[in-house]
């Protein structure tokens, strides 16, 4: 009988158990996690913070659920992977023996460095506990700080506004998500903070977290300014738990590598999820994803490989799902910098664009802002970006992942004042349709 | 526009849709559970997001709750002849 130990509690070992168990009903399987709250929704932790949702919706697996997966949980984290013995150390000094061993540790927040970092009122959202702490925190603070250009940050920004607390948002340069969005997105999402009362400040740069009596009461930046306030909250970045891995002389860049297999350098040792950096066969390169998406896949790969079943982990094209100040947001593919020349982008803003759409695609629609972006090359689609209304985002996720020809399309899309929804989707119609009949 | 509503898509227009069952595109899902929260006959619709399953249960109101209210755009009413459809 195969003994499989998982690391992590996340979604990557979540499924990585299910896929073992799927195919290897006898299998031993522990699952070890130093979480005291075990799986649950992380991206998840946002709406908690906004008052959509409580903590205790966060968890999509129930005890039953975990009870017919039929595994060993055990709470604590590991210290020190033996290859050589096949042996995991934990906190108490126990041990784990293992013929499998799935690292699934994640990623987590980069600390903040600069002086006053320690101050209480500073606060990050990586986990259950730290989402508690906010909310917590919440009740007694007028004014946040909020740092960091990305979708975290934001995040926190909202989930602050919901609070009650009023917020200032410290932006780096002269616009929001600037290495994604074009300006005019970047500005939508800047118009509706503001809206909120959301503070902007751009081209700032944090320097200090200030402090009376070990509590934030304000920062300092660059330029010499201060503000006050009571709560810096900050989302700069992540790192994966690669220090485990390191110590057991496993291959590691960024992130542990791995094969298309999830397999490590040590054949008995698979990694999953934001702590892997994965082969891409397609581009010869090695990938740190970072997302919810790939990581349950990459478990999901990661376990049936280690049950016997050689599978192989395909990376989809990028692709993202957020919400940006109320915004359900699709990027798919290529939208950012540092794009080809014969790339063309075109966008359109009007909500217009959207209303003479078929009904047979009916997604989430009815925002009041609505936008389309897309980046057409010589042949295929390869990137969109779909903000408000989502009626094309699937139809334009398998034109761009499955290299649908457009070249018949090209000029139509290019074309002035071209009613490019509208394009997409009769293109989508007819190609959809041709590749069902085939 | 009162405090917190511009965070939620609850502007969104709710969708009913009898001639459509709730499908869902799991590689967008992130499994926040709101879809399962806000279901007015508690239907678990975050299983379905996790298992890629449609929501083929006769309890359904179709009432687009769940397909508004997901943050990641998950949820869309399929017409089970949307395929047929296109391909005349
Ligand atoms: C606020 C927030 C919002 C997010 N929003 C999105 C989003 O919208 N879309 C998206 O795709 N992704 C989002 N993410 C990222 C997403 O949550 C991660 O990509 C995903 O959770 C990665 O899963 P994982 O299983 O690899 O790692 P994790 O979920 O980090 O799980 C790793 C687990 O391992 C445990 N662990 C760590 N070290 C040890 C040890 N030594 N011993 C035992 N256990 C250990 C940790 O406690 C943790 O439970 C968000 C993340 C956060 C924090």
């Amino acid at each position: 009988m195969t003994r499989h130990l998982i690391l992590g509690t996340g979604v990557a070992g979540v499924a990585a158990v299910e896929a073992i168990r799927g195919v290897d009903a006898n299998a031993e399987i522990v699952l070890l996690g130093d979480d005291p709250f075990g799986y649950y929704s992380r991206p998840g932790l946002a709406y908690y913070l906004t008052g959509e949702m409580m903590e205790k919706n966060l968890f999509p697996f129930a005890t039953p659920d975990f009870q017919k997966l039929n595994i060993r949980y055990v709470k604590g984290g590991a210290t020190k992977i033996l290859p050589n013995e096949k042996i995991v150390e934990l906190d108490s000094k126990s041990r784990l023996a293992y013929d499998r061993l799935l690292i699934a540790v994640g990623a987590q927040a980069v600390r903040l460095t600069v002086p006053g970092a320690e101050l209480e009122g500073v606060v990050k959202i990586d986990h259950m506990s730290d989402a508690r702490h906010i909310l917590q925190l919440t009740k007694k603070t007028r004014r946040a700080v909020v740092v960091g250009g990305g979708i975290t940050a934001l995040e926190l920004v909202e989930g602050l506004i919901s609070q009650r607390v009023n917020v200032t948002y410290l932006l780096r340069g002269d616009r929001y998500w600037s290495n994604v969005l074009d300006e005019q997105e970047s500005r939508i999402v800047e118009k509706r903070l503001k809206e909120e009362g959301v503070e902007l400040i751009y081209h700032a740069e944090l320097i200090e977290v200030l402090g009376k009596r070990g509590r934030v009461n304000g920062v300092k930046l660059l330029d010499g300014r201060t503000l006050r306030c009571d709560m810096l909250a900050y989302a700069i970045g992540i790192q994966p738990r690669v220090e485990l891995a390191k110590e057991a002389g496993l291959a590691v860049d960024k992130g542990i590598l791995v094969n298309e297999h999830l397999q490590t350098n040590d054949p008995n040792i698979f990694a999953a999820g934001d702590v892997a950096q994965a082969y891409d066969p397609l581009t010869g390169r090695s990938i740190i994803d970072s997302l919810w998406g790939p990581a349950r896949e990459q478990g999901r790969v990661a376990g049936l490989n280690m049950a016997g079943r050689k599978t192989a982990y395909l990376k989809s094209p990028p692709f993202n799902v957020t919400r940006l100040a109320g915004l359900t947001t699709t990027i798919i593919g290529t939208v950012g910098r540092g794009r080809d020349d014969d790339l063309v982008g075109i966008a359109r803003g009007d909500s217009e664009t959207f209303r003479s759409l078929p009904d047979a695609i009916a997604a989430q629609s009815g925002f009041d802002v609505n936008r389309l972006r897309l980046l057409v090359g010589e042949k295929y689609l390869l990137g969109a970006i779909v903000m408000g209304d989502q009626t094309l985002s699937l139809p334009l996720q398998k034109i761009i992942a499955g290299h649908a020809d457009i070249s018949s399309i090209r000029e139509k899309l290019l074309a002035r004042d071209a009613k490019i929804a509208d394009v997409v989707a009769d293109f989508w119609r007819e190609w959809a349709g041709g590749q069902v009949v085939a | 526009m009162a405090l917190r509503d511009l965070f939620r898509p609850e502007s969104a227009r709710h969708k009913a849709s009898s001639a459509g069952q709730v499908t869902p595109d799991s590689a967008r899902c992130v499994q926040c559970g709101i879809c399962s929260f806000n279901c007015p006959i508690g239907i678990d619709v975050r299983r379905h997001a996790w298992t890629g399953e449609a929501v083929v249960n006769s309890r359904c109101l179709t009432c687009g709750e769940c397909v508004a209210r997901c943050p990641r755009g998950v949820l869309r009413f399929e017409r089970t002849d949307l395929f047929a459809e296109a391909a005349q």
